[in-house]
């Protein structure tokens, strides 16, 4: 059995991964559900037939080239721990995490393909990529797919395309996303309107974790929710338009911001910036919402020196999970907000207060 | 910063969950309910949404419409003895086949959920070949009954050999749709 803290990506690593518009779109994913036929799905399978079709699923899965190095685990084989820092890494859903006997993951190397067993479908896989790549992503889960229905036998209806537990997930049974980093337009308080027309067009908004709508570090997600009706690639391209449509706005938003409210740009930045740099307790909430605008400093060039990396890195490194790793002892919640603090206070050592002047235009990168 | 829309039932505080539904007569109505009633209303889990929250509100959901059209009877799927009563408690089938069993009335709640009721995107490849056999076999067999009828027997005898040479060696897969 492989140890997932010895095969996981650095916090560090991770964060220093680039892709197209990434100060913006943080990362893009598109998730396929696939069941097979003759079984019943995961919810309803008693543990017997969901162990069953584990052992269908899994070793076909490991077998494809690109899961060749992967970690390959049943969530039973996973502690409370280990399933909360894949949940933090977006790696596996929430739901997939209550999963024990009977389900399982497999992660491959660069941690781009993500394969949940007898989640809320027999098959749950997603191609994961930094930045605005949802189209890579489509094209990378759809040869992964097409090489697996080779070795599994489908559950697949001529008229309702690939079955799936929820008649809301029917036909092609695709789920593109993209995570937004969005502070210009919470700032300017424009979100609400975007986020209202973004509905109409069918695509659903959600908070940072999927759950309900609290957008923590203003990062919002971003995803088709028909399925039946289209083909994958008019709900990529749908997607695309709509995603490059929001990061425009955004820019703009940010650009008027720095134009016509330069002093509470300044003052949200330089105070999370202070707290920060200065808190010695500090929840995981707070610590995002703030980091968020640290972030958005950086964007603007507040920061001369200092990366995004940082401050991504930062994001995942103070998430209740991530905090607990790097201790043995097992913290409370209050421990969890002193050492936070610590952690924060000193990866800000080196990183000088913002500027208080605007940079010189087009400098920000 | 976060979405402020209030609760649609108590009016007081932030709504948490967002929904919509469509009624019978095609009218869609927006539902943001706070975190206390959609507890209350038992809707607070996201994927029995749709199919709660259009039975107790509106009185008719999917789930009502296959009870209708079962004429009042508890159906259960064969394969996997899942039934419509499941199917409202979870929103969730309990197998591939079962979508054949609740066929009926199952289309207005894919009509008020989807783009369209019919899949044409990507296909298994094994079941793209047998789905354009079995596309050019209903052509065939359209062809044959209009040459019957029309008398034309050399052209039914050419049909008939076609269609029996593409029926032959291969048996067609089954699918679920009738």
């Amino acid at each position: 059995m492989k140890d997932l803290h010895q095969f996981l990506i650095s916090p560090a690593e991770t964060a220093r991964r680039h892709g197209p518009h990434d100060r913006i779109v943080m990362s893009s994913r598109v998730r396929l559900a696939r069941n097979l036929k003759n079984a019943s799905f995961p919810g309803w399978a008693k543990k017997p037939e969901r162990v069953k079709i584990l052992e269908t699923i899994r070793p076909a899965v490991e077998s494809l080239p690109e899961m060749s190095d992967s970690f390959s685990e049943a969530m039973d084989n996973l502690g409370a721990l280990d399933k909360q820092i894949l949940v933090e890494r977006h790696l596996i859903s929430r739901e997939h995490a209550a999963k024990s006997s009977g389900s399982g993951l497999v992660l491959n190397r660069e941690e781009t393909f993500s394969v949940m067993i007898n989640e809320e479908d027999h098959l749950r896989m997603q191609a994961l990529r930094p930045g605005f790549q949802i189209r890579q992503a489509w094209s990378a889960i759809d040869h992964l797919d097409s090489e697996l229905e080779k070795k599994l036998d489908y559950a697949f209806d001529n008229e309702l395309g690939y079955l799936t537990a929820c008649p809301t997930n029917l036909g092609t049974a695709i789920r593109v996303s993209a995570m937004l980093h969005l502070p210009g337009l919470v700032l300017a308080e424009q979100i609400n309107p975007i986020i209202q027309s973004v509905n109409k067009l069918g695509l659903a908004v959600r908070g940072l974790y999927g759950e309900g709508t609290e957008a923590l570090g203003n990062v919002f997600q971003v995803s088709n929710q028909m399925t039946l009706g289209e083909t994958e690639a008019v709900i990529v391209e749908r997607l695309e338009k709509v995603l490059s449509q929001i990061i425009e706005h955004e820019e703009n938003a940010r650009q008027t911001l720095l134009e016509k409210k330069t002093k509470v740009v300044f003052n949200h930045i330089g105070r999370a910036y202070g707290i920060l740099a200065n808190a010695h307790s500090i929840s995981s909430k707070e610590t995002m919402n703030l980091l968020s605008l640290l972030r958005l400093g950086v964007d603007l060039g507040l920061f001369p020196g200092a990366e995004r990396s940082l401050v991504d890195e930062l994001f995942l490194t103070t998430q209740p999970a991530h905090l607990q790793k790097q201790f043995s002892d097992k913290l409370s919640a209050e421990e969890r907000d002193l050492l936070r603090a610590d952690m924060v206070r000193e990866r800000l050592k080196n990183v000088s207060r913002p500027v208080a002047k605007l940079p010189p235009p087009n400098t920000a990168n | 910063m976060s979405i402020q829309k209030i609760c649609s039932i108590c009016k007081e505080k932030p709504a948490t969950t967002f929904t919509s539904y469509i009624s019978a007569d095609n009218k869609k109505t927006d539902l943001d309910l706070c975190d206390a009633c959609a507890k209350a209303k038992g809707i607070d889990d996201p994927a029995a949404l749709l199919v709660a929250s259009a039975d107790l509100m509106l009185g008719l959901g999917a789930s009502q419409e296959i009870e209708q059209a079962a004429g009042g009877v508890d159906l259960k799927c064969p394969r996997c003895g899942f039934t419509q009563t499941d199917f409202k408690k979870s929103g969730r089938f309990g197998c591939p086949e079962c979508y054949l069993t609740f066929a009926e009335g199952l289309g207005g709640h894919l009509k008020a959920m989807h783009k369209g009721t019919r899949h044409i995107g990507k296909t298994p490849e094994a079941l793209r070949v047998s789905r354009e056999n079995s596309d050019r076999l209903k052509t065939l067999q359209k062809k044959l009954a209009k040459a019957v009828e029309s008398e034309n027997f050399e052209e039914a005898a050419n049909v008939r050999d076609e269609i029996k040479q593409m029926t032959e060696g291969s048996t067609p897969l089954k699918n679920l749709t009738r």
